[in-house]
């Protein structure tokens, strides 16, 4: 008893070891979860993909408007003949080389999803901070955050003409007002031991919000531009079908028009993969940006 | 000014502090709170839940103004936080996104002291606190204790002559928390610090204090203060110990029983192995 009371902490060198340990079992158990989860992937899609390619060798559907996917996949090799984009915009009104178009709309997603951060961020710091813009402001973001980003698309087209910035316009306004009022509400649900331990240390206001308060609240946000990630992508893409003529969303409409399915089914196609990796891509830098996180929540 | 007075390290005169003001949730927390903590003594606050022990220090650490009544810290009146007295807190409080060494540091960052100098300063109270190798760790991957002994480097860090400390080892199991409290009472002689620390278990009071200031239920007012005259290093066995004990548990009784929390005193006195 007495001697508990005088010894110092004795399990602290054996703690690195077990670490360790626990941590190499755990990655192991990771990469079985991969494989396992990657087996369901390959087992989901086949199924599809052999019950589609069954529906069209029995003449069941109609291949011209839903053509089997091994054909409008094979129409990936007719990118040859586009390589020059300006063949493609001649021939189709758009610009057609499957990567160009794919850089084109990612590009405006993470223009846009980034300019939205920031001012977000600073619009809803700026709120939280003072009162006064608050109460004046809050109410009218309020209203605005659930217009859909596809509902600003006509605005954003007279706006800015069919171009690069009328998607980013899209993506931004959809997700700004939004961002907006989650920055205060994080920032507002920081715990408030964390306010009060840098108040002791001697913080003033705009270091406690500096050095506490936003490092606090980043978390929550990323969360939040990631749950917003697929409505921006899918506003992107509506902005290129209705009136931006370049970017995957013009390619499934170019498809449509000259009543090329395997082309609109190709583009369909690059429309999922892609934004499927676009939100694994935020995901691994939210890991690794945002480590603590996660480990403290365990 | 009395010799007593002139020693005095911090002052407490006619505070009463009242939650939620004129309002119809009025709550009044401390009634009248007269106390005395002279200059390196180590005094404990105990009394039951909701007695406004963590509200006495809030004012003292200056995150509170109190509603009527003066606070004075070294004769100074107390009007805000000052990095002299430092609060630690129960819950971890401790910056995750900081490794141990940040987080000892934080307090010399806002005051603008260059990177490796407060990097310097930081290890060596680390090193103070057992915990110099675990400098780059975050606190996550630290343990209970390991937490809170960062959280005292980092009040020593910025040169705290104040401890004020908000059942600060309540988290821990009870082993560790036997560690922790001598590993604080080591800090405390080496560094001749003042020392508030608030707690609701009577053998931790009596195993660390000087004084042992009883507070009442509900509004908390002072219902006694009673000199632990004990030789250190203490044991926690024995027949003075027993007696202070009982003395302690004495005086609670009928302040448990008014707060109708009969549970709670067991609870009290239910915290050492046997």
């Amino acid at each position: 008893m007495i001697e508990g009371l005088q010894a110092q902490p004795a399990a602290a060198p054996a703690l690195p070891a077990t670490t360790a340990s626990r941590a190499r079992a755990r990655s192991s158990a990771r990469i079985r979860g991969v494989v396992v989860a990657g087996v369901w992937w390959v087992l989901s899609i086949g199924l599809v993909v052999v019950a589609w390619e069954a529906a069209a060798a029995l003449h069941l559907i109609d291949p011209v408007i839903l053509p089997p996917p091994h054909e409008f996949i094979g129409e990936i090799r007719n990118q040859a003949q586009f390589l020059m984009p300006a063949v493609g915009v001649e021939r189709t009104g758009a610009n057609f080389v499957a990567l160009t178009a794919i850089v084109a709309s990612v590009q405006r997603v993470l223009i846009g999803l980034f300019l939205a951060f920031v001012a977000g961020v600073l619009t809803g710091s700026v709120a939280f901070s003072f009162a006064i813009v608050r109460k004046l402001t809050l109410p009218t973001v309020t209203l605005l955050a659930p217009i859909a980003p596809v509902a600003w698309i006509p605005l954003a087209i007279v706006a800015f003409g069919v171009g690069d910035w009328s998607a980013i316009f899209v993506v931004f306004v959809g997700i700004y007002f939004t961002l907006t009022l989650a920055t205060v509400k994080a920032m507002t649900n920081v715990d408030p031991v964390y306010v009060d331990a840098a108040r002791v240390l001697g913080a003033r206001r705009g270091q406690i919000m500096r050095h506490v308060v936003l490092p606090a609240a980043i978390p929550a946000l990323f969360d939040l531009v990631r749950m917003n990630l697929f409505g921006a992508w899918m506003g992107v893409l509506a902005a290129e079908m209705v009136g931006v003529n370049t970017g995957l969303g013009a390619i499934v409409m170019v498809g449509r028009s000259m009543m090329n399915m395997n082309l609109t089914f190709l583009g369909m196609a690059m429309i999922g993969l892609v934004g499927y990796l676009l939100d694994a891509a935020f995901g691994l830098v939210q890991r690794r940006v945002l480590w603590w996180r996660r480990a403290t929540e365990l | 000014m009395t010799e007593a007075e002139a020693l005095a390290a911090l002052e407490c005169r006619g505070v009463t502090k009242v939650w939620g003001e004129s309002t119809d949730r009025e709550v009044v927390a401390l009634q009248d709170i007269d106390l005395v903590v002279g200059r390196g003594e180590f005094v404990v606050v105990i009394g039951p839940s909701g007695c406004g022990k963590s509200t006495l220090l809030k004012l003292l650490a200056g995150l509170e103004t109190p509603t009527a009544g003066r606070l004075l810290h070294g004769g100074q009146v107390i009007s805000g936080p000052e990095v002299d007295r430092s609060l630690i807190f129960q819950q971890p409080s401790l910056y995750p996104w900081l490794s141990a060494l940040d987080n000892v540091a934080f307090g010399l960052k806002l005051r603008g002291v260059p990177r490796a100098e407060r990097h310097r300063q930081a290890e060596e109270f680390l090193r103070q606190v057992g915990l110099r190798e675990f400098a780059r760790k975050h606190p996550h991957e630290l343990s209970g204790g390991m937490q809170q002994r960062v959280a005292i480097a980092r009040a020593l860090c910025v040169g705290a002559d104040t401890l004020l400390m908000d059942e600060p080892f309540a988290a821990l199991d009870v082993q560790t928390r036997y560690q922790m409290q001598a590993f604080l009472l080591d800090i405390w002689h080496g560094t001749g610090k003042t020392a508030v620390f608030v707690t609701h278990h009577i053998d931790e009071a009596v195993y660390l204090a000087d004084r042992v200031v009883v507070l009442t239920a509900r509004p908390g007012r002072v219902l006694d203060s009673v000199s632990i005259d004990m030789p250190r290093p203490r044991s926690v066995v024995g027949e003075a110990f027993e007696r202070y004990r009982a003395l302690l548990v004495e005086r609670l009784r009928a302040e448990v029983a008014r707060a109708f929390q009969e549970q709670e005193l067991v609870e009290m006195l239910d915290t050492r192995i046997k």
